[in-house]
């Protein structure tokens, strides 16, 4: 590996991030602050949803917009750059073993989403206060679910942005990201799928069952969650997996 | 310096060649094979076996398809070949790509720029990416957007640029780790003739400090006026190689004049074979045939007044004087323009 190549490199996508700082914030946190608006506020508030389905909400919440910001910051920018605007020839051709730069978006990836997860427990608190009831009791089982949660979705955003074609990106998010999220136990803890027997089985080959699961039980453990052991296995094994998918269909886009 | 050695590369595909192959248009043919439904296969390179000495221009003339594309593909790590080898100086370049890609810039056929940055910032991060000081990055990318007249647009994101402003942003990327050999594909493709001059202009003065410079054209004129030597490839094969005058004079007589009749006859190929300083005859079809010769227009007359005795109507006469064009008709029967 060559520091200085890989370090320019996550200094070129800091630098583009904060240039396109307004937009990046408004793609990641409109959509689930509006969500967390209307059933964390609007719905508790009207009396149809019980007032502790708020603290419920903000883990999903959290491991939604990890997910879609990881896989939005690593598999937009490949397709368009492996496709389109062809600009990661340049970083192709720098003097270090291509695998690099993928890890390297991969990495860029990582922190993007934990920034995202990171931001998003304050605006939603402030969005849904009083009555949220976060206890972060094991401060380092957090830390490493989110890094792991934010590690997925990078590796996520690495396998599908270089094996989705240009003009499949619009399916790619209906097929594959949007059944996630609502498949995800995002709005809903897994242990509400037990009338659904074959769905609550299906549903654990779902890697952000284990992200949200991963994430209540570390934020709000008062409610039923998957045990931690299962979560960091899931974690663990997904992205095993996705990175290295990532990483084969990497190199079958760049090396013809 | 640095020279550039390939030994008898070769690549099929199987699939359309993507992106750092550059554009299609190869040959397709069926592989024999036992199953069904054989894929079709893409012979790219069919052989190709270069020598290519430090602080030559050299270059890769031939028409769209022909393989240039994927031989520079190879040399930059950017195409696994399916067989032979291919050495920047001493380095393997499959097996030591890191080495490799710190020798060689790369100008892509097509602009491949950062559209997310400015014209400087690309070149200072390209810098980056190769180890290069803050202070030097700073310094070089502040010359080379002088050198390449890109200094009042510099710090203006590339999405707006023409394409000769990106072609030549590209030229400075390649440029800015000052690399010991230079790969230009299609350099000047889609430039207007004043920024194609002032691009020669910089390709000489950098081979003039030592620099290995390979550059794929189909343009005959930029191949006779920059390079030393010259490969002529077709159908992933070098048809000819040596310097543009050898080249020239290589084709039989030099002058060709392409002939169209209403209908010709052996006879009448036969008398024109006869007629004095011509090489060669050949008929390209019923109606047309291609002369050459080592004289030109005072032909004309003799092949009409042949065709006149012949009873045969003369249509057209086509001249043309020696050049790289001709050698390559002279090899395929086709021009590289078709």
């Amino acid at each position: 590996m060559n520091r200085k190549a890989f370090l320019a490199m996550l200094g070129r996508d800091a630098h583009v991030a904060r240039r396109n700082f307004v937009p990046i914030l408004l793609q990641t946190f409109l959509q689930p602050l509006m969500f967390v608006f209307i059933f964390g506020r609007v719905m508790v508030g009207s009396g149809y949803m019980p007032p502790a389905y708020k603290s419920l909400l903000l883990p999903g919440i959290m491991a939604i917009s990890m997910v879609g910001t990881g896989i939005w910051a690593v598999a937009m920018p490949l397709i368009a750059e492996f496709q389109w605007t062809r600009e990661i020839e340049d970083r192709l051709l720098a003097p270090m073993d291509i695998s690099w730069v993928a890890v390297e978006k991969v990495v860029a990836g990582t922190l993007q989403a934990l920034a995202a997860g990171l931001m998003v427990i304050p605006a939603a608190w402030l969005l849904l206060r009083p009555g949220v009831e976060l206890s972060l009791h094991a401060p380092l089982v957090f830390a490493g679910v989110a890094a792991l949660v934010a590690l997925f979705s990078a590796a996520g955003g690495l396998a599908l942005g270089c094996s989705v074609d240009q003009t499949h990106v619009g399916l790619m998010f209906t097929l594959v990201v949007a059944p996630m999220i609502f498949f995800g136990c995002t709005y809903y803890p897994w242990s509400a799928l037990e009338n659904f027997p074959f769905l609550q089985k299906a549903v654990l080959l779902n890697p952000l069952v284990y992200a949200s699961e991963g994430l209540r039980g570390t934020l709000v453990p008062q409610f039923p969650h998957l045990s931690l052991l299962a979560v960091w296995a899931g974690l663990v094994l997904f992205n095993a997996l996705l990175l290295s998918v990532g990483l084969r269909q990497f190199h079958k886009k760049a090396v013809s | 310096m640095v020279g550039i050695r390939t030994r008898d590369l070769r690549k099929v595909y199987t699939s359309p060649p993507p992106l750092a192959a550059g554009v299609g248009g190869f040959t397709f043919f069926r592989a024999p094979s036992k199953s069904k439904q054989p894929k079709p296969e893409i012979v790219a390179l069919d052989g190709i076996s270069l020598e290519i000495p430090p602080g030559e221009i050299f270059g890769l003339l031939g028409p769209n398809g022909a393989g240039k594309s994927t031989t520079v593909g190879i040399l930059t790590t950017r195409v696994r070949p399916a067989s032979g080898q291919a050495w920047i100086g001493e380095h393997d370049v499959w097996k030591e790509q890191t080495t490799v890609k710190r020798l060689i810039g790369v100008v892509a056929q097509r602009p491949n720029l950062d559209f997310s940055l400015t014209a400087r910032e690309i070149l200072v991060f390209h810098g980056a990416y190769f180890g290069l000081s803050s202070v030097e990055r700073t310094k070089r990318a502040y010359a080379l957007l002088d050198r390449f007249k890109l200094l009042d647009r510099a710090d203006q994101l590339v999405r707006g640029f023409s394409g000769g402003m990106m072609q030549r942003l590209s030229i400075a990327r390649a440029m800015m780790h000052d690399p010991r050999v230079l790969f230009l594909d299609e350099p000047s493709a889609g430039l207007d003739p004043q920024t194609r001059l002032l691009l020669w202009e910089i390709i000489r003065e950098y081979n003039h400090s030592g620099k290995t410079i390979l550059l794929t054209t189909h343009n005959m004129e930029e191949a006779d006026a920059l390079c030393q030597r010259l490969a002529i490839i077709d159908h992933g094969r070098v048809i000819a190689l040596g310097t543009p005058r050898e080249l020239k004079a290589s084709v039989p007589g030099g002058y060709l004049l392409r002939l169209r009749f209403g209908q010709h006859s052996p006879e009448l190929l036969e008398r024109l074979r006869a007629l004095g300083g011509v090489r060669e005859v050949h008929a390209t079809d019923a109606n047309g045939a291609d002369l050459y010769a080592d004289r030109g227009g005072s032909l004309v007359p003799e092949i009409a007044s042949l065709a006149l005795a012949g009873r045969v109507d003369l249509y057209d006469v086509h001249l043309s004087e020696p050049s790289l064009e001709n050698l390559f008709l002279h090899h395929t029967g086709r021009s590289l323009r078709e």
